[in-house]
């Protein structure tokens, strides 16, 4: 703030408004949000994770229609299938729409290995909207169709198959339900915890404040994996799918909410020392009033940027300790059990296709942390 | 002038504690503001002038209860009566809080970037019941006039204006309520040199519209020299010196006073004082000097200096100073 030089002219970030369709006078009476999102929308990378994200949670959302088969599909005469093609050329020449081979398999008398090849004989048109097994959409609604899927005669295994049978994709889009949930259900729950524990920690300050932050750095202190193992083990096995997936989001938020609560804490802490929250109070506005109308919406949006970047965090917490046979565990699907089947080199060097729930894993924690990172960019839009 | 005075402040004194450790433990004090008193009649500007950290944000701050103070009175005048802000509960200060409002020394910091200039300079009416919007709106429509602004700047955010002109908005927020007293924080020092004339000028004109009693802030002798019918110095958290205007320029008592003189520019380069600039660094508020504070700076400095701690003396009829020298 020293070296401000001041003339007349306003002081707003030319980066902002120098904007196609946004010219000056518009950004005077722009909002915080309408410039948070003139800068975001200039995060080429960012706009482009945000867009993949809103895919693939709409994925989550409508699992049971776009995934070919439903969960409970299983033919071991396919077990370890590997992913099928989608065709446009055959001897007829070319297609202008996808299709895939019939599957044949056979076992090698030897090794006992089967191994599959396409039988050019046969060809399924990809069809949309096509006719399948019936599912319960949202657990309410009885439906058969799928997004994609094959005549009946034919398979769709776009990723392969697992040892009994089971359309991988399938189970990934099932899965993405559970793994992309269960971030966001523990950021709320360290949302929840962090905002209102670093809210009365910044708040009444004191000796409030220095147990509650001493409680932090003991809870900071121990390394994050084994903590969460230690906690997850803890869970009785005799619970239900249900009690483990909120049990796991429990066990992740509790070392989640320290960070968040810190970052409120010390946010609050500067803010009240902001001289526009003192001048509320000298003209006699309420505590509750500075609170509500000038702390909390100045921080707003660095909390959703931390919320952001929180969430990988808590998808690669679910994986791991899912993968460690110590998160959920089937009947549950969620990528952290898909890559647990995945857990020994014979699977990698035979059936290398099982891998793939970790590409969505890695794909997931990038886009977040690009997402993130724009909205850091676009949180301060006042910044000089 | 009337006799009583708006506000008198008796012994003001606010401490900060310092902290070290993992259990925070109170290691030492900061004194920001280390016994201070004076009196400001109604209609009068007092000048308040030190260096950096010599703890005048923190004076305004604690008679304002921005701050509580660490101990002495803050006497307030109000509707015939007298109230001891100091000790004041918070129910009791709110009816008074708009009777003394801050211009603020940093005009981004002070406007909340995301209220528009209506909601922020409406904000005092609001909270002190004008809920009627069309009211409210009228209200800020004259004042944001008053402060040479225009009328449809009111939907604005602060970050379409300049410096004066966010220091403007930030005086028409201090007006709303039609206060008494006012605390200006050095409300031009983090300006332009050409923008702090004009907003100078719109304080004094103010000053006379409204009968408004200042409390003018500064860290030279030059910008309140022109505003201020008395003038307060102030080093290391204790008052240095306390006279009118002229005769402080004229005759300082205090060599600290001397050598802020020193630093004001001159008209006429020529008959320019012995220039007895300061050096040496400002005392630490964490660790006072023994005797006078000022004796490590001192260019008069004596062996009872050191020692023996000055009282603040009235030298002449009104002109106090805080030195073992002056007479
Ligand atoms: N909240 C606080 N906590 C601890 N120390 C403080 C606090 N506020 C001010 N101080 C200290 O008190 C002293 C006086 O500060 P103050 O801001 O009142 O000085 P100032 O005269 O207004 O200086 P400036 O010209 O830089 O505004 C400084 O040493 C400062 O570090
Ligand atoms: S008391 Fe001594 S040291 Fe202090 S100002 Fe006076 S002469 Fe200087
Ligand atoms: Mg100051």
């Amino acid at each position: 703030m020293q070296n401000q030089t001041q003339t007349e002219i306003p002081s707003t970030p030319s980066s902002i408004i120098s904007d196609s369709n946004t010219d000056k006078t518009s950004s005077y009476t722009a909002s915080q949000w309408q410039l948070m999102w003139w800068k975001f929308r200039k995060h080429r990378i960012a706009v482009w994770s945000a867009t993949v994200l809103l895919v693939l949670y709409l994925a989550a959302v409508f699992c049971e229609f776009l995934a070919p088969y439903s969960l409970s599909f299983q033919d071991t005469s396919y077990n370890y299938a590997p992913p099928q093609r989608l065709h446009f050329t055959s001897e007829s020449g070319f297609h202008l729409w996808p299709f895939v081979y019939g599957l044949k398999g056979q076992r090698n008398p030897e090794t006992l290995q089967k191994s599959y090849q396409e039988d050019l004989t046969q060809k399924y048109p990809i069809r949309l909207l096509a006719k399948g097994q019936t599912y319960k959409f949202w657990g309410l609604f009885k439906m058969d169709r799928h997004l994609i899927g094959v005549d009946s005669g034919g398979t769709l295994f776009l990723l392969g198959t697992d040892s009994m049978g089971r359309d991988l994709l399938s189970r990934i889009i099932y899965g993405s339900r559970i793994s992309l949930t269960i971030g966001l259900l523990g950021v709320s729950l360290s949302f929840f915890l962090g905002l209102s524990i670093g809210a009365i920690s910044g708040y009444f300050g004191g000796w409030v404040d220095d147990l509650i932050q001493r409680m932090i750095e003991i809870l900071r202190s121990f390394p994050q994996i084994p903590l969460w193992l230690a906690l997850s083990a803890a869970l009785p096995s005799s619970w239900s799918a249900l009690q483990i997936y909120l049990g796991i989001t429990i066990v992740l938020s509790i070392i989640g909410w320290t960070g968040l609560a810190r970052q409120v804490r010390s946010k609050i802490l500067s803010l009240r020392e902001e001289d526009f929250a003192t001048a509320a109070l000298l003209v006699g506005a309420s505590q509750t009033r500075i609170m509500w109308h000038h702390l909390l919406p100045s921080f707003m949006s660095h909390i959703i940027v931390s919320l952001t970047l929180a969430i990988p965090a808590m998808i690669i917490g679910e994986t791991s300790l899912s993968f460690l046979g110590l998160g959920l565990r089937p009947p549950i699907t969620s990528w952290g059990v898909l890559l647990k089947e995945a857990q020994n080199m014979r699977t990698i060097a035979f059936y290398p296709w099982l891998l793939s729930p970790a590409v969505f894993v890695i794909l997931t924690v990038l886009v977040f942390n690009f997402m993130g990172d724009g909205l850091r960019d676009a949180a301060d839009p006042y910044e000089r | 002038m009337n006799k009583e005075p708006l506000l008198q402040v008796k012994n003001l004194k606010k401490h900060f504690p310092v902290k070290r450790g993992f259990f925070n433990q109170v290691v030492g004090q900061i004194r920001a503001v280390d016994g201070i008193s004076f009196d400001l009649h109604q209609g009068e500007c007092l000048g308040l002038v030190g260096e950096s950290g010599s703890g005048k944000t923190t004076v305004g701050r604690t008679i304002l209860r921005a701050l509580s103070p660490t101990d002495g009175q803050v006497l307030f005048r109000s509707d015939d009566q007298s109230y001891d802000l100091a000790t004041a509960t918070e129910d009791t200060l709110r009816p008074l809080r708009k009777h003394m409002q801050m211009i603020f020394q940093d005009p981004y910091s002070s406007l909340n970037p995301r209220m528009t200039v209506f909601d922020i300079i409406g904000e005092p009416l609001l909270v002190n019941g004008v809920s009627d919007r069309s009211e409210r709106e009228q209200r800020v429509q004259e004042l944001i006039i008053q402060v040479g602004l225009k009328p449809e700047h009111i939907r604005r955010y602060p970050h379409a204006f300049s410096g004066g002109q966010r220091q403007r908005i930030g005086i028409a927020r201090a007006l709303a309520l039609h206060p008494k007293l006012i605390v200006a924080d050095e409300p031009v020092s983090a300006l332009d040199v050409s923008v702090q004339a004009q907003v100078l000028n719109l304080l004094q004109e103010l000053q006379s519209t409204f009968q408004l009693t200042y409390l003018f802030i500064a860290h030279d002798l030059n910008v309140v020299g022109h505003i201020s019918d008395r003038i307060a110095v102030m080093y290391a958290g204790k008052l240095v010196e306390l006279g009118t205007t002229d005769e402080l320029f004229r005759q300082p008592k205090h060599p600290y006073t001397e050598a802020l003189l020193a630093a004001v520019p001159v008209p006429e380069p020529r008959k320019s004082r012995n220039r007895a600039l300061l050096s040496g660094e400002v005392a630490d508020p964490a660790n006072l000097p023994s005797g006078c504070v000022f004796h490590p700076r001192c260019p008069y400095v004596e062996d009872r200096c050191k020692t023996e701690v000055p009282k603040f003396r009235e030298i002449a009829t009104g002109h106090l100073a805080r030195c073992h020298l002056a007479e």
